[in-house]
């Protein structure tokens, strides 16, 4: 029963509500008000993204019934007093602190409430107040300066000219709806009359199960449309990332093989599906024997998955090279090691959410995702539709990681919107999100490393065994990824690296920045200090004398050229020298506390590994003027419609101000592939840059000029000079081609890569990018708890095409390796929320120094390589060598929780 | 205010209500809505905050009253005794601000969490938890209050009102430690409080608790003992004694022992951090 006396005073105004007295606020402000820059990520006060002000104090929505906001006063971004709120937005956009943008309007409310009383904050002060709400992209850094200066006098910004864009600092070409709360994520747009709906899923981690009288039930409660099984699939009930490994189906049909995995849908009237509980669903569970680790999988005794992949082995990788036992027996050092690491999640602030809707026979989906086009094809193969009646719109995206380039949501509103002709929704609670997305995988890996007297590396033998869930998802990728990779980015002569990726029934594992890669960093990169130690050589030289140059042989045996990995290290050298001053000068007073200092490298080949994977740019101008750039790259937060806009721009010679952007909207733009592997702005930056080219060249012949100085368009009119020489194109007496455009280009890259044989051998990539990181530390020896002081990060970028945005994408990397490292074990069945599961908050990231280094790769955009994941990959071995220095401890399963660090520290202890 | 959901504004009628019904009794919400994952609290509820009397903190005969809907943030800002301090610091590691500005003190208990960031430093403080109901008011001591996870002593048609601090627990100085895994928002591995009368030096008074490291956060009276009549020594706990107090579980958070064997030296740092001559909370 709703009471009509709450009432509210939003943006000064009193608005009476209809709402339940008991209704969380932030439903009330969302749907009721259509406030939509209250965001919701929890549902529990983890995360903070729903910070609205009451009577100017910070509160979560989530967590007020809404009788408790009467006659009070609420401000959220859309109605708060317009003068800071505008100084906020413009600081946070002119220091890059907001990515995705799906946590900057609880940021920015928090951030309000500090100002009015500090208006110029010390960094505690701002950690203090913006404490309660979490950020993953970003890593924090630029948000506490965006608030710490939000009322100083911003730094004077100049516009770039014509073809100068590239290399930049220009603020988000995509920012303000991000910092106003206006941005449409995938819970933002909701159609009159729209339907919700509700997956039932399975509260077993492996069971067959039988559906009862599923009539009988939905007959009984008021509001259903639709109840939705497997009988309802009429295309191929079977979707999966790596097309001839598809295994997953999008209802189960009569086994599950992971906790919660969906069996039905509910459809219905929004606020009676809400309402319902689902574990009255009648279906019958018959509990299976399962297993949740890689090893448990691998037991001979072990529950079966998938009855055509024995052993419940999905993959096996394999990369080798020279005799690698021969040489390991004749190296004058060898170390081994075995490193553990476990599920860790995404913990984008956004569950997943997305909205379906039928426009005449088509198929429009509306929902945050990283791979379109991907979408597209296994949404209408489940549904048996062709592709062109499917199409993806995608959202914004409140962060992906990876996780978001599986389709989730996507087949299951099809489903629900062809059964019932009506707009439906879907909107993930967390922990539905947190039991059925990707994670990344849990490794088992050992390795031995050896090198020569002189502290050259001879060989290295690899083996991981990584638990790759219930399905298939990216589970192949990263058994390919890492045997390519794990020698690090060093010479290593004679190498044998070999993956298994094994079926559990744990939360399928797919794609996470990096794909196994930092995982199997942790291990060579922890072995290296080791191996330095019996060598006598200094940690930070020892990486230097063995690390790749240009015209080196990888393990894979390519050639590489353009390798910045040794002015990496050496531009962390001069930080290296003071800091082991430093950490000696306080160990030496200190007892308890000891500071440590550690070092790791990364590398990562930028796109598919070893498999085509194209991009598609489309340029064009109308006849009214307008320059328009089909730009399909996913913007996830990282910076693609920034980025790919500057390199369009240069290309064609135009300011970066003339040009409109049209999204990866699959019924309007080219496939530019998915938006991971850190392969956008190398791979649809070439593409775009080849684009801008062609179109430049076609506006070149029109005119009759060999070159032009300058490129402008003024009503209607397109104008052209070289030096002294002019030349006008009214556009409007151009013919219009297929795509509107009186003048267009359209232009594909697919970067040059090899099949890899049966040892691994091949061209997998076709450009790599490089880096090194330093970490300081400081352990508690009494407690084992790890306080990381500060980051030095040096990485091989080509060519910043914008500075700010690549500190940003380095800056949340590094919060997301010291999560791995320190603090994030998802556990299936015990850390399904944000407060069980930890990610860091704004006060664990520390100072970071970003030093970027441009040593251009002729395959690249105007030099550049990719970054996005490489950033995430030295910063956890980083910190566990300097745990290691400051206190002797050995890691040897991540996170280095306390009780885990001082285990260790007790052992290394013991052994001396 | 609706069939489902009252929200009085006065004591009596919500005790009326409790008397003849078994709602769900509702304060900051801190709580209930993590339960759910529902987008309405799930009723019938009884909010009590909308009741003036039990807001605030006040100075009686008895002791130090605080409300039982006074709020984290409402005990930070409070002009309170050093006896206090602990529970300031505690009241500041609650959630974040905006968890502060919204979780009250009864709510933290009646959730009756093992890891409930007020317990340990009420305990130092002798707290008792008054309870009123249609026949009248009662008073339990804290350390009965809390019978084990989520189970607490309040029978049907009662309700807290206060929390109780007798006047002399008011003395000495009181401090907290919280151990966790990140900073902000993070339910902790252990922690400890501590509430110390010193006079020249010599320990009057000592009140030790610790949280988190069992089903039930506890006082530590044979340690506590041992301390009076002397200068403060940390050396006088010791990890074995300690852990006899304790009966932690292993979790995703830490394991056992663990706990039992930081949980001492937390307590040793907290009182550490009360032999130095300074005001510990601000």
């Amino acid at each position: 029963m709703s009471d009509p006396t709450i009432s509210l005073t939003v943006g000064g105004t009193e608005r009476k509500i209809t709402s339940p007295p008991g209704r969380r606020l932030s439903e009330v402000l969302r749907e009721e008000l259509n406030l939509k820059s209250v965001k919701i990520g929890c549902d529990a006060g983890d995360c903070g993204a729903c910070t609205i002000l009451i009577d100017g104090r910070q509160y979560c929505a989530c967590l007020t019934p809404a009788a408790q906001a009467d006659g009070r006063n609420i401000e959220t971004l859309e109605t708060a007093e317009p003068g800071l709120s505008r100084r906020i937005q413009d600081s946070f956009l002119n220091h890059g602190a907001a990515q995705c943008g799906i946590c900057t309007p609880g940021l920015m409310m928090a951030a309000m409430e500090l100002l009015r009383e500090v208006p110029e904050p010390s960094e505690e002060q701002v950690n203090d107040a913006l404490g309660g709400i979490l950020c993953r992209c970003t890593g924090y850094r630029k948000i506490v300066t965006a608030v710490m200066k939000a009322n100083a006098a911003p730094a004077e910004v100049k516009a770039p000219c014509a073809g100068h864009s590239v290399g930049q600092p220009i603020r988000r070409l995509d920012g303000r709806p991000k910092v106003a709360g206006t941005e449409i994520f995938g819970a933002d747009h909701t159609p009159d009359g729209t339907l919700l709906v509700r997956a039932v899923r399975a509260p077993h981690y492996h069971a067959d199960f039988t559906l009862g009288d599923v009539e009988g039930w939905a007959a009984a409660q008021p509001g259903i449309e639709a109840v939705i099984t497997a009988a309802d699939i009429r295309g191929e009930n079977c979707y999966g990332v790596i097309p001839p490994l598809a295994d997953q189906p999008a209802l189960a049909e009569t086994r599950t093989r992971y906790l919660g995995e969906p069996v039905a849908l509910v459809v219905g009237d929004p606020q009676a599906i809400e309402a319902l509980d689902l574990t009255h669903f009648p279906v019958t569970w018959d509990k299976l024997h399962h297993s949740v680790t890689e090893a448990e999988g691998m037991a001979r005794d072990a529950a079966q998955l998938h009855d055509h992949r024995p052993d419940n082995t999905l993959i096996r990788g394999k990369v080798s090279c020279g005799t690698p036992d021969k040489a390991l027996e004749g190296s004058a050092h060898v170390v081994t090691g075995r490193i553990e690491t476990s599920y860790v999640e995404h913990a984008y602030i956004e569950p997943e959410a997305g909205v379906a809707w039928l426009e005449g026979e088509t198929l429009c989906i509306q929902a945050c995702t990283q791979a379109p086009v991907m979408d597209q094809e296994d949404t209408a193969k489940v549904l048996g539709l062709p592709l062109h009646r499917v199409r993806i719109i995608p959202s914004a995206a409140g962060g992906g990681f990876g996780a978001k380039l599986d389709v989730t949501l996507q087949p299951l509103l099809g489903l629900a919107v062809l059964n019932t002709g009506k707009p439906c929704r879907m909107v993930f609670s967390r922990t539905e999100s947190m039991r059925t997305s990707t994670k990344r995988h849990p490794g088992t890996m050992e390795a031995r490393i050896g090198a020569d007297a002189e502290g050259r590396i001879t060989a290295m033998t690899f083996h991981g065994d990584f638990n790759t869930g219930a399905y298939a998802s990216w589970g192949p990728t990263v058994a390919t990824r890492v045997p390519v990779h794990a020698s690090g980015p060093y010479l290593t002569p004679n190498y044998r690296a070999t993956s298994r990726a094994v079926h559990t029934n744990g939360p399928t594992a797919g794609a996470f920045r990096g794909f196994g890669v930092p995982q199997a960093a942790i291990m060579q990169e922890t072995l290296y200090d080791e191996l330095a130690e019996l060598c006598g050589i200094d940690r930070l030289a020892f990486r230097e004398r063995n690390a790749l140059r240009d015209g080196d042989k990888t393990p894979s045996g390519q050639t590489l050229q353009a390798v910045g990995q040794v002015e990496c290290l050496q531009a962390l050298e001069p930080y290296w020298r003071w800091l082991n001053q430093e950490v000696d000068a306080f160990n030496a007073t200190s007892p308890i506390l000891k500071r440590g200092i550690g070092v790791a490298s990364c590398w990562y080949g930028c796109g598919n590994t070893a498999l085509p994977n194209p991009s598609t740019v489309r340029f064009g101008i109308t006849a009214e003027g307008r320059v328009v750039l089909h730009q399909g790259a996913t913007d996830i937060g990282q910076g693609a419609n920034t980025v790919i806009t500057q390199i369009a721009a240069d290309a064609l010679g135009i300011v970066i101000e003339a040009i409109e952007i049209v999204g990866p909207d699959t019924a309007l733009t080219p496939d530019c592939g998915k938006t991971s592997a850190s392969r956008q702005t190398f791979i649809t930056g070439r593409a775009a840059e080849a684009a801008g080219r062609a179109l430049r060249s076609s506006i070149l012949r029109q005119t009759n000029l060999e070159d032009a100085d300058a490129i402008t368009i003024k009503e209607g009119t397109l104008q052209v000079r070289h030096g002294t020489e002019s030349r006008k194109i009214k556009l409007a007496s151009l013919p219009v081609g297929e795509n509107g455009y009186v003048l267009s280009a359209e232009e594909t890259y697919d970067p040059p890569t090899t099949k890899l044989d049966e040892n691994g051998q091949g061209t997998p990539y076709a450009l790599y990018g490089y880096g090194a990181q330093i970490a300081e530390v400081e352990v508690d020896l009494k407690l084992g708890t790890t306080r990381v002081r500060q980051i030095i990060a040096a990485h091989d970028v080509g060519r910043a095409i914008n500075p700010m945005l690549a500190e940003g994408q380095i800056e949340g990397g590094i919060a997301q390796g010291l999560g791995l490292a320190l603090m994030e074990e998802y556990l299936p069945g015990q850390t399904e929320n944000l407060h069980n599961y930890l990610i860091p908050t704004i006060g664990d990231v520390p100072p970071i120094t970003s030093i970027l280094i441009e040593k251009p790769d002729p395959e690249g955009p105007m030099g550049a390589k990719g970054l996005g994941e490489h950033v995430l990959i030295p910063t956890a071995p980083a910190i566990l060598n300097a745990i290691r220095h400051a206190s002797g401890a050995r890691i040897t399963k991540v996170p280095a929780l306390p009780h885990r660090v001082l285990a260790a520290i007790k052992a290394a202890e013991a052994a001396q | 205010m609706s069939a489902d959901y009252h929200r009085p504004k006065e004591l009596q009628a919500a005790l009326d209500i409790l008397a003849r019904d078994t709602p769900r009794i509702a304060a900051g919400c801190t709580d209930l809505f993590p339960a759910t994952e529902r987008k309405i609290l799930p009723g019938p509820v009884l909010d009590i905050t909308a009741i003036p009397a039990l807001r605030g903190i006040t100075r009686g005969d008895d002791g130090l009253r605080i409300g039982a809907t006074t709020t984290w943030a409402d005990i930070i800002r409070a002009d309170l005794p050093p006896a206090f301090d602990g529970l300031k610091l505690a009241a500041r590691e609650v959630g974040a601000k905006q968890i502060q500005n919204q979780g009250t003190i009864a709510g933290n208990l009646c959730n009756a969490s093992p890891a409930a960031d007020g317990v340990p430093p009420l305990l130092t403080l002798d707290a008792s938890v008054e309870v009123a109901s249609a026949q009248g008011l009662r008073q339990i001591p804290l350390h009965t209050f809390i019978l084990g996870p989520r189970r607490i002593d309040l029978r049907p048609g009662e309700m807290v009102t206060a929390i109780i601090v007798p006047e002399n627990a008011l003395t000495g100085r009181g401090h907290f430690l919280k151990l966790g895994a990140r900073d902000y928002l993070v339910i902790s591995i252990a922690m400890t409080a501590a509430r110390i009368t010193l006079e020249e030096g010599i320990v009057q008074q000592a009140a030790l608790a610790i949280g988190s490291c069992g089903p039930v956060a506890t006082r530590l009276p044979e340690l506590e003992a041992r301390l009076i009549g002397k200068p403060l020594d940390t050396h006088l706990i010791t990890n074995e004694e300690v852990a006899d107090h304790l009966s932690p579980i292993d979790d995703m958070r830490a394991d056992a022992g663990y706990r039992a064997s930081s949980a001492a030296e937390l307590l040793r740092r907290t009182l550490t951090d009360l032999s130095e001559p300074q005001e510990a909370a601000a």
